[in-house]
Formats: C-alpha cells, sequence, structure tokens
C-alpha cells in the first residue's frame, strides 16, 4: 500500500503532457489512476515519474453528432454510463461502461485509461472491435488516428507509444436497421470479464443480416474478433437456430487463458453462450 | 421488575461515530517520535535460509534497526505459544522471525524499524536472504503420506495431533444398515478479510518500565497475557488497549509475531512503534480458517433414519499451530457432527496436520459450519439416495422437543435447550415450502432449475465453564468479568472485561444493566478494551460475549441492587427483609408510594447521612460470571437458487431463516448479526475459498482473485424467530454471533445440489463457482 519514491507532474495540455513523456523515457501517463495505482501499491510497478493529465483541459466531455460520437479520454466509465445521447446511438458502449467494477471505480477510472492498459479482461476494447472505434493518439510528432482492429497489440499492450497520449476515442455514426449490445460475464471477486461479448448488427431491407461485427475480451490474452461467427451470420435470416449456430463458432480458434476463476475450456463455453445473447440483443436493438 | 429495556430495540449506541468517520481506529493513533515498522516476508512456501544480511538495509537513510529471528532470540524473545493443549500434541517452534527454516508464503523473516513508513517498505528491498528452496506441501491430508515434504522435527508425517470421540459402535451399525454412502467433502479454506487489517503500536517508557500496545484484539487480556509469557514482559508493567476495531471474525483473537516484534522493537529503540498491515500482508500473514478434507460414511435405514455416522477429517492446520488452533477441529468440531438429530453412533478421527500454508485458526463458526456442512449434506445424501424430500428426512431423525430439561448427546455436550421441530416447521411454513416444490416442478418442465435447499443447525457457543474448558485443554478460564460503578448521581460505568468490536456491547450491556435499575439507556457508560481500566476477560469470540460477559453484567447488577437495599434499609427505616426494588425504586413492601430512587440511595452510597458506621459506603460489585454449561442456539434456514444451466451461474433468489438464540436483548442487534452471518456463510458456499499452488504461492491473494460477497448480489433475507430461553445464564441468552453463518452454507449448497438434481448430482465441493457447476451439469 506504499509505492515506491516517484516524480510528479500535472501538465495543462496535450502538449506539454507529451513533452514530459519525452524527456522521462520511463513515465507513466496517471489518468484514473484505478489501473495504475493498485499496481504500484502493490510494488509491481516502480514508475520513477507520472504525468497526472487530470489537469489537462479538454480531455474529459462526450460529444454525439450526425458523424459520430466523440469521447475523450477523460471521460469516466460513470459519465458514459449515464449519457443518453450515447446511449440512444450505441447502447454497449453505455452498458460496457456500467458494468465496470464498482461505483467508486466508475468514478474515476477513465475509458482513455481503461484503452490504454487494455487489460485482457476489460470492458470497453470488446466494444471497440465491434463498432470500429478509432483512438486518436498524440505524440512529439503529432496526431494520428488507430483504428480499434489494430489497437490492441497483445497483453497489456497497445499500439500507443511510450511518448503518446490518446486524446479521443470516436464511434462511427448510427446506420439505420443496426443495433449492438455488450453482454459481460463478471468475475465474482474483481467484477472484471470473465468473458464480455459485444455483437454489433445491421439488417438488410428483409430484415436478414447485412453485416455483423463481434469482438470478445475477458476470454484470451487480448481482445479480438468472432471472425467466424460474422461470416455465419452474414446475409442469414436471423432466428434462434441460426444465431446458435453462428455463436457456436465465437471460441473457435481462440487461445482462451486458464486461471483459478475459469478454465480455458470453460471460457471458450462461455463465449459461444454470451455471444448468442448480444447477438440476440443487437438485433432485438436493429429491428 | 425490569423495566423492559432489554429485549427492545435500542439504536446502537456507537453507530453515529462510526458512521460519521468518528470512530477511533488503532491506526489513527499517533504518538511523539513515533517510528514504523515494517516486515520482510518469505516469498517462499519452504526454504532453508542459508544467509541474511541486512547490513544495506541497516545503512539506508532513515533506518533506525532491522532485526532478524535471531536478534529476538538473543533478546529474550520466547516462541508464541499454543494456549490449547491435546494430549500428544507435537507443538513446532514458532518464532516470531524465522529461524533457519521459513515454513509458508508470509512467514516473517526480518523487520525493519524506520522513520516513517516508505523508508522501512523501502529497506525491505535492501535485506539480501539467500534460500535454499525446499519441497512443498498445501494439502492438509497429502502432507501425512510417506514422502511428504517434512515441516517440523517435532511432528513425524506432519501429524501436530491425532484425536478421536465417537459413541456406540459405527462400523456395526454401518454393517447393519440398509444403505450406507461414502463420501470425499472438502470445506474449503477461507480467508477472514476483516475490514480493517491488524494494527499494532508499541509504546515503552524505559524511566517507568511500562510497556503499553494498542492493538487491534477481539481479547485484550488474553494478549497481555500471551505477551507477558513470549515477550517477558512483567504482566503489571504491560497494558493492552483495544479501541474501536473494525471487525475480527476471530482473526484477531490470536497473539501474533507482528504485535510482538514491535513491543521487542519499541523496549529496544525506546520509541513508539507502529505497524500496520497491508491488505495483501493480511491474506498472508493472519489467520485463515476452516480447511478440511473428509471422508464420510453414513448409514441410513429405507425409512430414512440415520444409523451411523464415521468420518475421517484431516485438519489443515497450516505450518505452525496458532493459539486455539487445535480445539477448533476437536471439541468444536466432533461431537457437533451429531447436529440436530438422534444418531447414536459415531466414529470421529481427526488429523490436525502441518502444511506450507498460513496458520489456520478459529474463523466466524469455527469447527461448528465444518461440522454443521457435514451432517447437513450427509442428511440431504441420504434424501438424494432415497429420493425422498430432505425436509421429510430432517422431521424423521430429529431431536423432539426439550424445553426443561437439557439433552445429553451421543457425545460430550449436554445442548441446553431447544424445539429443533417448531423452529423446522415455522421455516418451511415461511418459505411456503410446499408451494415451493410445485414451483420448482413446474420450472424443471420447462428447463429451468430452481433449487430449494434446507439446514437445520446447532452449534455451540457460550465457552465455557471453567472447570470443563480447562479439562478438555484450554490454557485459561473462559469466564467473564463484569464491574458495575454506581456514581454518587446514580449515574452507572460498565467495566467489561468483553471487547466490542461490532457486536454492539456498548448498547446491550447498558440495556442490561438500564433494564435493571430502571435507568435511560444513557444513564450507562460501558468501557471496554483496555486491560487497565477493566477487569480480566477472556475476549469476544465463539459468540460468547451475550450469555457469558452479559452474564457477568446482569449477575454484577443485581450485587448493586442488593447493596443498595442495606443503605434504602435505614432510609426508609424499615427491615431490611421487607425492602423490595422495582422499577428504578426501594420501597417497603406494599407501599410503593413511600418509594425511594435509585438516585438518592446512590447518593447516600457516598453520603452516609442516614445509615450508620456498620454499613460500607460505595455502590458497586464485580462478577466473575463461569456458566454451568455452554449454550446451544439452533435454527433452520431454507435457500432458494435458480441455476442457469447455460452457463452454470447460481443466484440466491430467496433466503428464509428462523433462528433460536434465547432470549434477545435487542432484536435489531441479533438481526444485524444473523444478516452479516449468513452472507459470510453463503459466501463460502458460493464464492469464497483460498487456493493454493503446488509451489506453495497464494493465488488468491488479494481481493481481485477472493471473492467476497457483494450486496447486489443477495436478495432481502426473510428472518424470524423462536424462542427457548437457556437455562444456564440469568439472561436466558445463547450466542448469536455465529448462528447465520454456521447455518446458511449447507442450506445454500443444500439448494444448489437440489437443482442439480435432474442432472444425477448428489454431491460437488464448495465454492460452488459457476464453472464447477457447470461442469456438474455436463455430466448427466
Ligand atoms: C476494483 C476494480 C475493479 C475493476 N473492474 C473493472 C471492470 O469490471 N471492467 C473494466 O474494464 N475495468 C475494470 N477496472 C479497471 C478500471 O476500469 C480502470 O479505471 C481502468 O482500467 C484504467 O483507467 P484509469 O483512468 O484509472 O487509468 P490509470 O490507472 O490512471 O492508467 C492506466 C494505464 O493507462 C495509461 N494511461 C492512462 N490514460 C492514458 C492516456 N490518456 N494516454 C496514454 N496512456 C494512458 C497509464 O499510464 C497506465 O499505464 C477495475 C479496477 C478496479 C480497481
Amino acid at each position: 500500500m506504499f509505492p515506491a519514491k516517484f516524480e510528479y507532474y500535472a501538465p495543462t495540455t496535450v502538449n506539454q503532457a507529451v513533452a514530459l513523456l519525452k524527456k522521462h523515457r520511463d513515465a507513466k501517463v496517471l489518468a484514473g489512476g484505478h489501473s495504475l495505482l493498485p499496481t504500484m501499491k502493490l510494488r509491481l510497478a516502480q514508475p520513477p515519474v507520472l504525468v497526472d493529465i487530470g489537469k489537462v483541459k479538454g480531455l474529459a466531455g462526450i460529444k454525439v453528432a450526425k458523424g459520430g460520437a466523440t469521447i475523450g479520454a477523460l471521460t469516466t466509465h460513470a459519465t458514459i454510463a449515464a449519457s443518453k445521447d450515447l446511449r440512444k446511438q450505441c447502447p454497449a458502449i453505455t452498458e460496457a461502461a456500467a458494468l465496470i467494477g464498482d461505483m467508486q471505480v466508475r468514478n474515476r477510472g477513465t475509458i482513455g485509461g481503461s484503452l490504454s492498459h487494455a487489460d485482457p479482461a476489460a470492458d470497453y476494447p470488446a466494444v471497440m472491435i465491434a463498432l470500429g472505434a478509432e483512438m486518436k493518439a498524440v505524440g512529439p510528432k503529432g496526431a494520428r488516428t488507430i483504428n480499434a482492429s489494430h489497437f490492441f497489440k497483445s497483453l497489456m499492450t497497445t499500439a500507443l507509444k511510450p511518448s503518446e497520449v490518446l486524446t479521443e476515442v470516436r464511434l462511427p455514426p448510427h446506420q439505420p436497421n443496426s443495433g449492438c449490445a455488450y453482454v459481460k460475464f463478471p468475475n465474482p471477486a474483481s467484477r472484471f470479464a470473465v468473458a464480455g461479448v459485444c455483437a454489433w448488427i445491421a439488417l438488410d431491407a428483409k430484415g436478414r443480416c447485412a453485416k455483423a461485427s463481434i469482438g470478445i475480451t475477458g476470454a484470451c490474452a487480448t481482445a479480438t474478433r468472432a471472425s467466424k461467427t460474422e461470416a455465419a451470420l452474414r446475409g442469414k435470416e436471423l432466428n434462434e437456430e441460426t444465431i446458435a449456430a453462428a455463436a457456436a463458432q465465437a471460441a473457435d480458434g481462440l487461445d482462451c487463458l486458464s486461471d483459478i476463476h475459469a478454465s480455458a475450456e470453460y471460457r471458450a463455453h462461455l463465449v459461444t453462450v454470451l455471444t448468442a445473447r448480444a447477438i440476440q440483443q443487437a438485433v432485438a436493438r436493429a429491428k | 421488575m425490569a423495566t423492559q429495556i432489554i429485549g427492545s430495540t435500542v439504536k446502537r449506541r456507537e453507530d453515529p461515530r462510526l458512521i460519521t468517520g468518528a470512530g477511533k481506529y488503532t491506526d489513527n493513533i499517533v504518538l511523539p517520535r513515533m517510528t514504523f515498522m515494517a516486515i520482510l516476508r518469505s516469498p517462499h512456501a519452504h526454504a532453508r535460509i542459508k544467509k541474511i544480511d541486512a547490513s544495506r538495509a541497516q545503512k539506508h537513510p532513515g533506518v533506525l534497526a532491522v532485526y532478524t529471528g535471531e536478534d529476538l532470540k538473543k533478546g529474550g524473545v520466547n516462541p508464541i505459544p499454543v494456549g490449547f493443549v491435546l494430549p500428544d500434541m507435537k507443538t513446532a517452534q514458532h518464532h516470531p522471525l524465522a529461524i533457519d527454516e521459513v515454513h509458508y508464503v508470509g512467514d516473517g523473516m526480518a523487520a525493519v524499524v524506520a522513520t516513517d513508513r516508505y523508508t522501512a517498505k523501502d529497506a525491505l528491498d535492501l535485506i539480501d536472504v539467500e534460500y535454499e528452496t525446499l519441497p512443498v506441501v498445501v494439502d492438509g491430508e497429502k502432507a501425512t503420506h510417506a514422502g511428504a515434504p517434512q515441516l517440523h522435527p517435532e511432528a513425524p508425517d506432519n501429524v501436530a495431533y491425532y484425536w478421536k470421540v465417537g459413541a456406540g459402535d459405527a462400523d456395526k451399525a454401518l454393517t447393519e444398515a440398509d444403505g450406507v454412502i461414502k463420501q470425499r467433502i472438502i470445506n474449503q479454506r477461507l480467508i477472514p478479510t476483516a475490514m480493517e487489517p491488524r494494527v499494532a503500536i508499541a509504546d515503552y517508557q524505559p524511566a517507568t518500565g511500562d510497556l503499553t500496545l494498542y492493538t487491534t484484539t477481539q481479547n485484550p487480556h488474553l494478549i497481555r497475557l500471551l505477551m507477558a509469557l513470549v515477550l517477558g514482559q512483567p504482566e503489571h508493567k504491560l497494558r493492552v488497549v483495544s479501541q474501536d476495531v473494525g471487525g475480527g471474525f476471530g482473526s484477531k483473537i490470536y497473539l501474533y509475531a507482528d504485535e510482538v516484534i514491535a513491543c521487542f522493537a519499541a523496549k529496544q529503540l525506546a520509541r513508539p512503534v507502529k505497524w500496520t498491515e497491508e491488505r495483501t500482508e493480511n491474506y498472508k500473514a493472519t489467520i485463515h480458517g476452516r480447511d478440511h478434507i473428509t471422508d464420510a460414511e453414513v448409514g441410513y435405514k429405507k425409512d430414512g433414519t440415520i444409523t451411523a455416522l464415521k468420518v475421517k477429517t484431516w485438519a489443515n492446520q497450516g505450518a505452525y499451530l496458532s493459539n486455539f488452533a487445535p480445539l477448533i477441529p476437536t471439541f468444536f468440531y466432533g461431537p457437533m457432527l451429531q447436529g440436530v438429530y438422534q444418531i447414536s453412533n459415531f466414529f470421529v478421527e481427526v488429523w490436525g496436520t502441518y502444511t506450507n500454508t498460513t496458520p489456520v485458526d478459529a474463523y466466524r463458526g469455527a469447527g461448528r459450519p465444518e461440522a454443521a456442512y457435514l451432517i447437513e449434506r450427509a442428511v440431504d445424501w441420504v434424501a438424494f439416495e432415497l429420493k425422498m424430500d430432505p425436509a421429510e428426512v430432517r422431521r424423521k431423525n430429529m431431536i423432539p422437543p426439550f424445553t426443561s430439561a437439557p439433552y445429553q448427546t451421543s457425545m460430550v455436550y449436554a445442548y441446553d435447550s431447544g424445539n429443533y421441530p417448531a423452529t423446522l416447521e415455522k421455516a418451511l411454513k415461511n418459505a411456503g415450502y410446499a408451494d415451493l416444490r410445485k414451483k420448482q416442478a413446474e420450472l424443471r418442465k420447462q428447463g429451468k432449475y430452481m433449487g430449494i435447499g434446507i439446514s437445520t443447525y446447532v452449534e455451540i457457543t457460550g465457552a465455557a465453564p471453567a472447570q470443563v474448558a480447562a479439562s478438555i485443554g484450554a490454557g485459561v478460564a473462559l469466564v467473564e468479568s463484569a464491574l458495575v460503578r454506581v456514581h454518587p448521581t446514580g449515574k452507572v460505568v460498565v467495566y467489561t472485561g468483553s471487547h466490542a468490536h461490532g457486536q454492539g456491547h456498548e448498547t446491550t450491556f447498558a440495556q442490561i444493566v438500564a433494564d435493571q435499575l430502571g435507568l435511560s439507556v444513557d444513564d450507562v457508560e460501558i468501557v471496554h478494551g483496555d486491560t487497565e481500566r477493566t477487569p480480566w476477560g477472556a475476549g469476544t469470540y465463539g459468540s460468547r460475549s451475550q450469555p457469558v460477559g452479559g452474564a457477568a453484567v446482569y449477575v454484577a447488577t443485581q450485587r448493586v441492587i442488593e447493596k443498595g437495599k442495606k443503605f434504602a434499609t435505614h432510609m426508609l427505616e424499615a427491615a431490611e427483609a421487607d425492602v423490595v426494588f422495582e422499577g428504578g425504586k426501594y420501597f417497603v413492601k406494599g407501599t410503593p408510594s413511600k418509594a425511594i430512587t435509585f438516585q438518592e440511595v446512590a447518593l447516600e452510597a457516598y453520603t452516609a447521612k442516614k445509615v450508620p458506621a456498620d454499613v460500607e459506603s460505595g455502590l458497586e460489585a464485580i462478577s466473575f460470571f463461569n456458566p454451568s454449561n455452554f449454550t446451544f442456539p439452533n435454527g433452520a434456514h431454507i435457500a432458494v437458487v435458480m441455476v442457469d444451466p447455460d452457463t452454470g451461474k447460481v443466484d440466491l433468489t430467496r433466503y428464509i431463516c428462523v433462528d433460536d438464540v434465547g432470549k434477545v436483548i435487542n432484536p435489531m442487534i441479533v438481526e444485524g448479526q444473523i444478516h452479516g452471518g449468513i452472507v459470510q456463510g453463503l459466501a463460502q458456499a458460493l464464492w469464497e475459498g483460498a487456493v493454493y499452488d503446488d509451489d506453495g504461492q497464494l493465488l488468491s491473494g488479494s481481493m481481485m482473485d477472493y471473492a467476497l460477497p457483494i450486496a447486489s448480489n443477495l436478495p432481502s433475507f426473510e428472518t424470524s424467530r423462536t424462542e427457548t430461553p437457556s437455562p444456564v445464564n440469568p439472561l436466558g441468552a445463547k450466542g448469536a454471533g455465529e448462528a447465520g453463518t454456521i447455518g446458511s452454507t449447507p442450506a445454500v449448497a443444500n439448494a444448489v445440489m437440489d437443482a442439480l438434481k435432474p442432472f444425477g448430482v448428489r454431491h460437488i465441493d464448495m465454492p460452488l463457482t459457476s464453472e464447477k457447476v457447470w461442469r456438474a451439469m455436463q455430466k448427466k
């Protein structure tokens, strides 16, 4: 509970933050602190420098417009969970936010922190993949955007460079006749996802599946896509049978984690169950 | 005549300070020149310490001292003793800091004292240790197998003790039974997780030789006694203070190494030394609970009569015997396997074993949850095999009501009072049992799995008749005392040897006094938790505070009333035999209109205006209460669950209970104790479990991995009571602190197994995690 010694900076602009990160090579960004500080208190992480972005203006907030939604990196889980505009456009993300940890965690933890941390059991990554979100990162060389499909690299590793700050998440605009849902099986201890699935489904004029996009978190070292299920759904009539048949393939080829909470086999099974449930809800919302 | 404050819901007087953050916890104490201690703990479960070099740590700026096991030994610190001794027990030396070998992950090896917490912690990394790792055993049964790693030379095959108890002829009864069920059943290891971890501050005054220890204990007097023995500090020069404590559940009964080291360091340095346990440290260094592996054989007749129970239990005691560890799987377990049933043939064998794990001792329920879980599961096994309703099997075997004389069980104890059938029937009625069974059948047809679980438990509280306790191995008399002191204005201070850390004694003990003396609760102050202010008390655990500590308060109050009569007699100018005390007033029998108040009498006790010289002034009395028997709370708990066949997830949908805790002083406080108890017990059934890997690393080492119960996962509880007063204390009270925990584990486990009946599942072990339940459902 007593971290090792560190230096602390509180820049007020993104550029200052980036400059500090560039100068101090082992520095860590501090956002809500709900992943970073516990590891520091256990001395599992001992960063010599913290760059607290909490005082940087303009990093928090949600904008929902015709062209899509943008969510500032510093926006807390609680703010996202409570956003009516977001819920209308994209209920999967408000659902995911509302299911994170407990009230204290939701009040302090931020979406930028969660995505940058890339915990294998975090909720948002499934949503980001399913919705095709883009991350905006600012580094010494300026800003760039990274698609969710390329953002989560491996266990707790993202495409962000050490001196980059994630500033914003962008969700594509809402398509007519589409719906999305996030379904989670929480770990009874931590509340993190033993497995979590986000499904986004677009229907064609005949009510068949025009496009499906499904993200999986919790089950593997990094969030991933259920490509076989997506392919199996495309062009199909969506009923209990076709959904079940497609969902049954959701864990195919996944290298699932095994720990004291769930074996790889059980996680793979959960993925199929949750995928079916997420698709059903998404379809209901698309109609 | 009493004023009926006993039995009424008085709001807890301690709550305003506790819920507004104004409680005084040990960690809040700041003393001048205070230093901070951190403990270097073994990262290995079993290793030889080849070299330990603290020189770099010693030189670190801010570090005042580093101590190792050898330093403590040279300083005259003794090993930590065991306070409950069984015949032929093999007690391993437990040095406060390990010497030569470490025996579990978390075993203390060195202590750093520094000017602040961070420095102390930093310096731990500067202690250089060379280990030679040794083979590890974490399983309480495997520890006894040939070729298992050996922990202590004193204890061959890692057996700390072998103990047995029995009645009748179990083997014969098993041969003659219509059916015999053999089942291995595991009562998994739990981590107590009190909200506040342990804290110790030792303050030594070289000028006077006085040592004060502020600590988070449930029993300051016991700690003083044990500390005096270990440290060689004379008992009269040692004061132990325990202020507000954030929960104990048994884990804060014992003398731990850390408190000893803090005291030693404070004496060495002549500066106050503070040690505050971190949560991850708490999970390793504070005792764990339960951890039984049992092979059971149950004999039964076709009509559901249970004829025999034969049990072999390996009780994992961890790396060392904690203070009271040997009591729990023996006297608090074996004889309690009879439960509420008329079974006459038993054979119970227990091996208390050493393993490379955190020591195990009493944790809420302590022995009785293990016993109740086993016998209540066994009853359901019989119901399963005979396709009988589990309520029916219970009715068939239940001890009939006994309210006027105690019931001599088959093994050791005589139950004080109880009406088990009435309690069961009330619970079944409150649950709407018949309708639940109908609903269950309907749901099954729809592929939905509802389970209904019953447990009818009895447990043992109110330790103890001192002579009985001494005869079975207790190192101290488990009596409780109360000093009731009346001030000249009639205000009362009660000094109790019991300690409250969530139980609400400041309210209930005051209710007893106020009720008897005709005062308001606000006229009575309760002082506890300081050996210098309060007379001896063995402490608060085993649900003993009301039946023993409360009884002492009651008896001392009666003595005050009697003493008061002496003053009243002269003030009323009457014969003592004619003076009565009712409703807070003394008067001559038949003339209540000429009464004098308790306050007037109190004033007379200190002014002596009316009394002659041969009536001694002052108004106070003390009682050391020694109960004539234990008390045996009991109840019937019913859990209703839904099991998701797709995932195996269990949802508790209803919880109905009826408990008999004897006479109740404060219904709201009893309710609170029952609620908390139920949650702690059902969490064992569904979620909690300490997990070690084969190397002895604690995998469930933090709350991220050890699943504690959360309010949002629980329904409202439907609680109710029956009341058979206990004849063994004047209050008629039994204990209420552990009852809920003991009743709920089997109720919930039985409910889950009931839901799994269509899948042909008789038993799976706790915690009944989604995965385990899902796997059980795949077997059909
Ligand atoms: C008890 C508990 C339960 C939890 N349960 C869940 C759960 O159910 N689901 C879930 O998804 N999460 C859960 N979490 C994690 C929680 O969501 C965290 O808030 C989140 O993972 C990190 O966000 P933060 O703002 O707190 O980041 P911090 O802890 O401040 O930072 C986390 C990491 O990200 C980096 N970082 C932060 N912001 C940025 C940025 N803008 N740019 C670049 N790098 C950055 C930091 O340097 C650090 O490495 C839980 C946490 C706790 C303590």
